[in-house]
């Protein structure tokens, strides 16, 4: 077996004096497909926000594709990683807000070729170019010139979508990224994601709440307590015949709801 | 004196004002983005300085901060001539109040977009050069118009360092002629031209630098 792309040693995370995580263990495989389900506070979204280097942590180690994120290797130590090394590891992921933070100043085009031109150096016509493609894939290339303003919460989803795509990540983090929109709008975002989902070319972390979206493109859930893993397994384990009575009692309210 | 013998001279004196106005307008400015930028970015030591920077040049009357340039750096070897000294200590004093501006509305921009702007991995420097200050900008123009006012009166200080601005001409005929209703009455218009004059030109400024912004949401 390979080593897994992301792997949580031991970690401690704490807010104050409050410890959300503590001696938190969690791996993903390549190319695999995880949904994080669970309450609020429950550490879900930080274990994204942890990994895209928004969150730092107090303890343990956290490896991307077998290289510590927040510490570098010093002989045989690990030190706290520097600037230079938190942007090297950056470049492995993507993600995508629950509130989109598309840049509001720019179209959606400029909104995609921003980044790959002032980060990776890339030609206006290539990064345009490649731009148009994304948007074509989110199903929205008339909308090129549009201001994040003139778009639908859909829309804007599907640009913050292809914006993180533009970096070429491996790994993909979607934080809630329908839980800001109407009812009727979550579908055109989640198609992207299904799409996305079905060529395998990323490994993707998903924090959400829809469960049946969930359940159908993922290959393990696992839901979050307390800032543990509670209960963890395939999808139809964990929707069908949970084991735990937490998990019950959340997919319970789920349901009802 | 007849009205059209005070005017000319009162413009001579508000030809004065502008043109001081107009020198230390960019001289605070630059303080401002200055001492604002380095107040939040820089390390601890510039830090504290631009801190001290502007809680001294807020916190004591502008009046003394003109006195010190032009009366007390001389004796430290430093000559100035008057309106060297009025540009310096005006562009400090509002450069100041600038910085506070610039801080506040960059603080103001939601954490979203900066959390957005290191998830695409931008250096620090485009972070706040492409993403945070284009959007901050906007929000500058109202209070910096207020402060662009404040300046303009605050001219009037440079009268009592010998420069023949507005106010000083206007003293001057008052002392000669006695017709205090009619001079202070023209100035007081003078004045009050001039600050429309320039509520235009920053209004003007916030609708054009907002067009694009406009449908970009930010202003709605």
């Amino acid at each position: 077996m390979t080593s897994p792309i992301i792997e949580f040693q031991n970690v401690k995370k704490q807010f104050g004096e409050l410890a959300l995580f503590e001696n938190f263990n969690f791996s993903v495989e390549e190319g695999e497909i995880v949904s994080i389900i669970g309450s609020s506070g429950s550490g879900k979204s930080t274990l994204l926000r942890i990994l895209m280097t928004l969150e730092d942590i107090d303890g343990g180690v956290v490896r991307v594709k077998g290289e510590p994120l927040w510490h570098m290797s010093k002989g045989d130590r690990l030190v706290p990683a520097d600037k230079k090394h938190l942007r090297k590891m950056r470049n492995h992921m993507g993600m995508v807000f629950q509130h989109f933070n598309l840049f509001p100043h720019m179209t959606a085009r400029r909104n995609i070729t921003e980044a790959p031109m002032r980060v990776k150096g890339k030609s206006r016509q290539e990064a345009e170019r490649e731009a148009m493609d994304l948007l074509a894939l989110v199903g929205l290339q008339d909308k090129a010139d549009s201001y994040p303003a003139q778009l639908s919460g859909g829309q804007k989803q599907r640009v913050g979508i292809a914006r993180a795509l533009a970096m070429r990540p491996e790994i993909l983090l979607l934080d809630e990224i329908t839980s800001a929109l109407d009812p009727e709008l979550v579908d055109e975002v989640l198609d992207v994601i299904r799409n996305l989902a079905k060529e395998h070319s990323f490994t993707m972390l998903l924090v959400t709440h829809e469960m049946y979206f969930a359940r159908e493109i993922s290959d393990r859930v696992c839901f979050f307590d307390q800032g543990r893993i509670l209960e963890e397994g395939p999808p139809d384990k964990i929707f069908v015949a949970p084991e735990k009575e937490r998990t019950q009692a959340f997919l319970n309210a789920f349901i009802s709801a | 004196m007849e009205l059209s013998e005070l005017t000319p001279i009162l413009l001579q004196g508000a030809w004065i004002t502008l043109k001081i106005l107009c020198l230390s307008l960019p001289v605070a400015g630059a303080l401002a983005f200055i001492a604002g930028l380095t107040r939040l970015f820089a390390p601890t030591p510039l830090r504290q300085m631009a801190r001290v920077y502007i809680e001294f040049f807020r916190g004591t009357s502008a009046l003394i901060q003109l006195y010190w340039i032009y009366f007390v750096l001389p004796f430290f070897g430093l000559n100035l001539d008057a309106m060297t000294a009025s540009v310096i200590a005006l562009g400090l004093n509002i450069g100041a109040y600038g910085a506070e501006v610039v801080r506040g509305s960059v603080l103001a921009v939601p954490k979203g977009q900066y959390e957005a702007a290191v998830a695409l991995n931008f250096t620090p420097w485009s972070r706040l050069w492409r993403i945070i200050l284009p959007q901050s900008l906007i929000n500058m123009i109202p209070p910096f118009g207020n402060l662009a006012i404040e300046l303009m009166k605050a001219t009037s200080l440079v009268s009592l360092i010998t420069i023949g601005d507005l106010t000083y001409k206007a003293k001057t005929l008052a002392d000669a002629t006695l017709q205090v209703g009619e001079i202070f009455g023209l100035v007081l218009l003078i004045y009050f031209v001039m600050a429309q004059a320039m509520a235009f030109l920053f209004r003007w400024l916030e609708a054009r630098l907002g067009r694009g912004l406009d449908r970009g949401g930010l202003r709605s």
